[in-house]
Parts: C-alpha cells; sequence; structure tokens
C-alpha cells in the first residue's frame, strides 16, 4: 500500500435493488407463499367471531339475536364464505407441512410423511364430526 | 424478544393446530349453514347452556386464545416479509402479540364471568 493512501471516515453505502412491494406477484410460488401467510388474517378474525359470539351469548338473547342477524347480513356473509376459503388452505397447508416439521421414529424407522398427514385428517374429520354433533343436537 | 422467541414459536405451532382441526367446522356452522338456514341452528338456550358447562369454557378459552397467537406470529412476519417493514421489528411485534393478549384477556373474564 502506498504511504499516500486516504481513507474516507465514512462507511459505503450497500448497493440494494430498490424492490417493490408487489414482488410476490413475479412468481407462482411466490403468490402462493403470500396467500398462505394471509391466511394468518382470517384465522384472527374467525376466533374474533366466535369470541363474538360468546359475548352475545353471555349478554342475553337480544344480544344473541342482534349478533345472528349482523351474521346474516351479506357482508358477513361473503367474509365467512371468503374466509372459508382461506381457512381451508391453511388447514391443508398446515397438515401437509406437519410430517415436514415433527419426524417421528418408529422402531428406528422414519414415520412416513403421508401417516402422519393422514392422522392429521383423520382427526380433523372425527373433530369436525364431534362438534357439529354437540352444535346440532344440543 | 430473542429469549422468549421459542415460546412464542409453540404458541404459532399450538394455536395453528388447533384453527386447522376446529375453525373449518365452527365457520362452516355458525358463519354460513346457520345463517343461511341451510341447516337448523340450536336455540339460545341450548346454545347457552352448552356454554356454562366447564369443558365448554375450556374449549373456548383455549380455541379463541391459541389461534389468536398464531395470527400474531405469523401476520409479524407477513409483515416485515411482504411489506418488507423489518425496519420497524420492535414496534409491530409490540403490536402484534399486544392485540393478541388483548383479545386473550377478553375472552378470558369473558370465559371466567359466564353466570
Amino acid at each position: 500500500m502506498s504511504p499516500g493512501t486516504q481513507y474516507t471516515p465514512y462507511h459505503p453505502k450497500w448497493y440494494r435493488r430498490r424492490m417493490s412491494v408487489w414482488w410476490w406477484l413475479q412468481n407462482r410460488s411466490y403468490v402462493y407463499f403470500v396467500l398462505r401467510e394471509l391466511t394468518s388474517v382470517f384465522v384472527g378474525l374467525c376466533a374474533l367471531l366466535l369470541l363474538w359470539h360468546l359475548r352475545a351469548l353471555v349478554q342475553g338473547p337480544e344480544a344473541h339475536a342482534h349478533f345472528l342477524a349482523q351474521m346474516r347480513r351479506p357482508f358477513f356473509v361473503g367474509l365467512n364464505g371468503v374466509g372459508l376459503l382461506f381457512i381451508l388452505f391453511h388447514t391443508i397447508t398446515w397438515f401437509n407441512l406437519t410430517p415436514k416439521a415433527m419426524v417421528v421414529r418408529l422402531g428406528g424407522k422414519r414415520v412416513p410423511d403421508w401417516t402422519i398427514a393422514g392422522l392429521n385428517y383423520v382427526a380433523w374429520v372425527l373433530l369436525s364430526v364431534a362438534v357439529a354433533v354437540v352444535l346440532l343436537r344440543g | 424478544m430473542r429469549p422468549i422467541t421459542p415460546f412464542l414459536w409453540t404458541l404459532f405451532g399450538a394455536g395453528g393446530t388447533i384453527a386447522a382441526l376446529l375453525f373449518p367446522v365452527h365457520l362452516v356452522l355458525s358463519g354460513l349453514a346457520f345463517p343461511l338456514g341451510a341447516l337448523e341452528a340450536p336455540s339460545y338456550d341450548v346454545l347457552y347452556g352448552l356454554v356454562r358447562h366447564p369443558v365448554t369454557r375450556l374449549y373456548l378459552l383455549v380455541v379463541i386464545t391459541l389461534p389468536l397467537f398464531h395470527w400474531a406470529h405469523r401476520f409479524r412476519y407477513t409483515l416485515y416479509d411482504v411489506l418488507q417493514l423489518k425496519h420497524l421489528y420492535r414496534l409491530i411485534a409490540v403490536l402484534c402479540y399486544s392485540a393478541a393478549l388483548l383479545g386473550s384477556a377478553v375472552a378470558a373474564y369473558t370465559v371466567w364471568r359466564i353466570p
């Protein structure tokens, strides 16, 4: 190095390409990823829906009737319909990812992915039937 | 944030599983089938009787609170990655988990106060 080298006291600016907020529209697998991430919004909304229903029940018959009337409005029917699509997307992607996140070994052998995912689907059906029976039979 | 990340991730996982297993049936029945008249909705007295049972109270608490934390965790990372808001790291984390805590507190209070 020559003795005359001079250093600037400033850190050089990194080169970063500006990315649009819509970066994920470029590629189908990115769109899939973002839609899957957005399922959480509907999971949150569904939890709030249950909470709203519960509070209406506790407040009395009039409050509950008001809640039911709200649910019949096209806005909420539409929201629940779209929400159901996202929730189903969450359920399916979640079950299919479970074997990747949870490796189970039995007798030194890895339980195949489809078995673990399959057990999830079986549990899903059984629990759904149980909830429906309790709600419909009282 | 770092030391409690495994804990938050556990809540995310538990909430995701609960939501995956139970939200479709609740949404189909209470959100669509009952309001649209496809199935006869249970009466107020039947529902109220159900909700008073200790097992149902515990069930409702779990089914409301854990998915809220699932939302908080996942939505937080959606904001970071999709909207590129990494520079608001702390603010977003605090807002998301606080919202989930607030919702859970309301749920716990409601379940606790059922006569």
